[in-house]
C-alpha cells in the first residue's frame, strides 16, 4: 500500500503537474482573452478582465454595430467553396496517384510537395495581378482560387495516404464482379474514404478560414473574412480590448470547435506519412 | 525494362489516371507555377503599380540594389535568428510535451486534446492575443512580472526595438510547439516496448534509454517535422504583420515581410518580387543542404 501511493506521488510530481504547466501556458492566453471579452469596456482600465459581472455586451456591440455577421458570411462563403472546389480536384489525382503506376507519376506528387514550401510572399504579388487583370480582385472566386494554392497539394498527399490504405484488393473485387473502374470508385473506395474526405475538408475549411494574408491582399472591401475585420478593428478600435477580443473569441469559434471534433483522424493522418517515413 | 517483356498495358489504363490528374496539374500550373514564373520575370524590371506604363526590363538591377540595401541584411539578419531560436524552442518544448503525454495517467485524452488548441486558432487572433498580453500598461505579462518582483517597471515589450523579435518569436514558439508534440508523439508509439524491456533487463538507466533507443527511434520523424516547420516558421509573415507591422524601426522586419511590405505599401512590385524571389532561393538552398546532411528523402 505504502509502495503503491508513493508511486502515486511521484506520478503526480513528475508527470501530471508539469503536463498541467504545460496545458496552463497552453491555454491561459486563450483563456485571458475571453476572460477579457466577457469583460465591461469600461471595467477594463479600472479593475481588469474579471468574471465578476459578466457581460456579453462586447458580443452584441459587435454584431450591432461593428457588423461582424456579414464577415462571417463571407468567411464561410470563401472558407466553404475552397473546399469544395480542393476536394473536387484532389480526390480524383490521388486515387490516380494510389491506383495506377504510370510514366511520370513520381516526378507529379514530388511536384505537389514541392508547392508546400512556396513562399506565399512569392504568390501574393503576381496573383494580385493576375486576378486584377480578370477583374476578380474583391470577389469571392478570387479569395476561394489563392486559397486553392495552398489546399489543392495539402488535399492530394493527404487523400493519397487515406486511399493508400483502402485495400487495393477490395476495388480489384468489385471490378472482378462487374464494376466499371469508376463504379468501383464510386460504389467502394469513396464509402471507405469518407472519414479521410470529411478530415482533408475540414483541414482545408480550417486553413482558409484562419488565412489572413491573401484575404488583405485579394479581398478587403466587398469581400472581407473575419480575418481581415479583425485586425482593421486593431486600427479603428485603438483601445477597445473588450471589442478586439470579443471578435478573436469569435473568429476562432468554428476553426476551434471543428478542429476538436476531427482532431483524432486528421492527427492520424497527417502523422502516417511521417512516421513511416 | 522494354515494352517486349511486359504484357502491353491497356490504352484505357494508361490515360485513365492521366485524365483523373489533369484537374488537379493544370489548375496548380496556372495559379501555383504561372504566377510563381511571372513574380520572377517582374523581379528583372522596373516595375512600380501607381506608374502603370512603365515595365522597362532592368536584368539583374533590382538583385544588385537589394545587396547594397541595409534593410535587406537587417531583414536577413532577422530572419535567420527567427528561425534559429524559434524552430528548436518548439522542437524542445515540443518533445517534452510529448514524452510527458506518452506516459500513463488518468486525464491524458482530455491533455492531448487541449494541448492542441493553439494551432487550430487564426494567425490573426494569436497576434490580437498576443499584443494584448504584452500591452505596456495593462497587459497581464507586466502585471504578473511586476507582482513576482522580476522586474521594477512596465516594459513595453513590442514598443521596445530591444526585445519585440523576441516577443515574437515567444508568441510564434506558442503556435508551433503542438505540432511537433502531436508528431513526435505519434511517433514515440511507433518504438517498440520491447525493446525498452529487453534495455531494462540488460540494466540501461532511463537515460540511456532515451539516448539509445528513443532518440534513434524519432529520428525520421523530428527530420521531417523540423523541415515542415522551418518552411512555415520561415515564411510566416502574418503574425509579425499583425503585431507590430515590422516595427518599431526595423526590429522586427523578416525578409518576406519586407518583401511584402514593399509590394503593399510601396507598390513596388519590380523590387518587391526580387526581394521574395532572393528569400525563396535562400530557403530553398537551405532545405536542400537539409535534406543532403539528412540523407534521406521524404515520401
Amino acid at each position: 500500500m505504502m509502495v503503491q501511493n508513493r508511486s502515486v506521488v511521484r506520478r503526480i510530481l513528475t508527470v501530471d503537474l508539469p503536463v498541467a504547466l504545460i496545458l496552463l501556458f497552453t491555454l491561459a492566453p486563450y483563456l485571458w482573452m475571453a476572460l477579457t471579452s466577457l469583460t465591461q469596456e469600461n471595467k477594463l482600465f479600472t479593475d481588469g478582465p474579471s468574471l465578476v459581472g459578466a457581460t456579453l455586451e462586447n458580443y452584441t456591440r459587435l454584431f450591432r454595430t461593428v457588423g461582424f455577421g456579414s464577415n462571417l458570411l463571407d468567411s464561410f462563403i470563401v472558407a466553404g467553396g475552397t473546399v469544395v472546389f480542393g476536394l473536387a480536384l484532389a480526390v480524383p489525382a490521388a486515387y490516380a496517384f494510389s491506383r495506377f503506376r504510370f510514366r511520370g507519376r513520381r516526378l507529379l506528387m514530388l511536384q505537389f510537395l514541392v508547392i508546400n514550401m512556396f513562399p506565399l510572399v512569392l504568390l501574393i504579388l503576381p496573383l494580385f495581378i493576375l486576378m486584377r487583370s480578370f477583374g476578380l480582385v474583391d470577389t469571392y472566386l478570387a479569395l476561394i482560387i489563392a486559397n486553392s494554392t495552398v489546399a489543392i497539394p495539402f488535399s492530394v498527399w493527404m487523400m493519397t495516404s487515406y486511399i493508400d490504405g483502402i485495400p487495393r484488393s477490395l476495388d480489384e473485387a468489385a471490378m472482378t464482379d462487374g464494376c466499371s473502374r469508376f463504379g468501383a470508385l464510386y460504389r467502394v473506395v469513396l464509402p471507405l474514404c469518407t472519414p479521410g474526405i470529411i478530415a482533408t475538408g475540414v483541414y482545408i475549411f480550417i486553413t482558409a478560414w484562419n488565412e489572413y494574408l491573401y484575404a488583405l491582399t485579394l479581398g478587403g472591401r466587398n469581400v472581407k473574412p473575419i480575418t481581415v475585420a479583425i485586425q482593421s478593428l486593431i486600427g479603428e478600435y485603438q483601445v477597445e480590448w473588450g471589442l478586439l477580443t470579443a471578435g478573436g473569441i469569435i473568429g476562432a469559434m468554428p476553426a476551434t470547435l471543428l478542429f476538436l471534433f476531427v482532431q483524432k483522424r486528421l492527427i492520424a493522418g497527417m502523422t502516417q506519412g511521417a512516421v513511416k517515413g | 525494362m522494354t515494352a517486349t517483356t511486359i504484357p502491353p498495358v491497356p490504352l484505357s489504363r494508361r490515360v485513365l489516371p492521366l485524365v483523373m490528374l489533369s484537374p488537379a496539374v493544370l489548375v496548380t500550373l496556372a495559379i501555383v507555377f504561372l504566377p510563381m514564373a511571372q513574380a520572377v520575370w517582374m523581379s528583372l524590371h522596373d516595375y512600380v503599380l501607381f506608374r502603370p506604363k512603365s515595365f522597362d526590363f532592368v536584368g539583374l538591377k533590382n538583385f544588385a540594389t537589394a545587396l547594397k540595401d541595409p534593410v535587406f541584411w537587417i531583414s536577413l539578419r532577422h530572419t535567420v535568428l527567427w528561425i534559429a531560436i524559434t524552430v528548436p524552442a518548439q522542437m524542445l518544448l515540443g518533445l517534452a510535451t510529448a514524452l510527458l503525454l506518452n506516459q500513463e495517467f488518468p486525464w491524458r485524452g482530455l491533455a492531448r486534446a487541449l494541448v492542441i488548441i493553439p494551432w487550430a486558432l487564426p494567425s490573426v487572433v494569436i497576434a490580437l492575443m498576443w499584443v494584448w498580453i504584452y500591452d505596456a500598461n495593462y497587459g497581464v505579462l507586466n502585471e504578473f512580472l511586476l507582482r513576482m518582483d522580476l522586474i521594477s517597471t512596465s516594459i513595453p515589450w513590442l514598443a521596445n526595438p530591444d526585445t519585440a523579435l523576441y516577443a515574437i518569436i515567444l508568441t510564434l514558439t506558442w503556435q508551433g510547439f503542438p505540432f511537433f508534440a502531436v508528431m513526435i508523439l505519434a511517433g514515440l508509439q511507433a518504438i517498440p516496448r520491447s525493446y525498452y524491456e529487453a534495455a531494462a533487463i540488460d540494466g540501461a538507466s532511463k537515460w540511456q534509454q532515451f539516448r539509445n533507443i528513443t532518440l534513434p527511434g524519432l529520428a525520421g520523424v523530428l527530420m521531417t517535422a523540423t523541415l515542415l516547420r522551418l518552411i512555415w516558421v520561415a515564411n510566416s509573415i502574418d503574425v509579425i504583420f499583425v503585431m507590430t507591422g515590422g516595427g518599431p524601426g526595423y526590429s522586427t522586419y523578416t525578409l518576406p515581410l519586407y518583401a511584402f511590405i514593399n509590394a503593399r505599401t510601396g507598390l513596388d512590385y519590380g523590387y518587391g518580387s526580387a526581394l521574395a524571389v532572393c528569400f525563396t532561393l535562400l530557403l530553398l538552398g537551405f532545405v536542400i543542404l537539409y535534406l543532403r546532411r539528412a540523407g534521406r528523402n521524404i515520401g
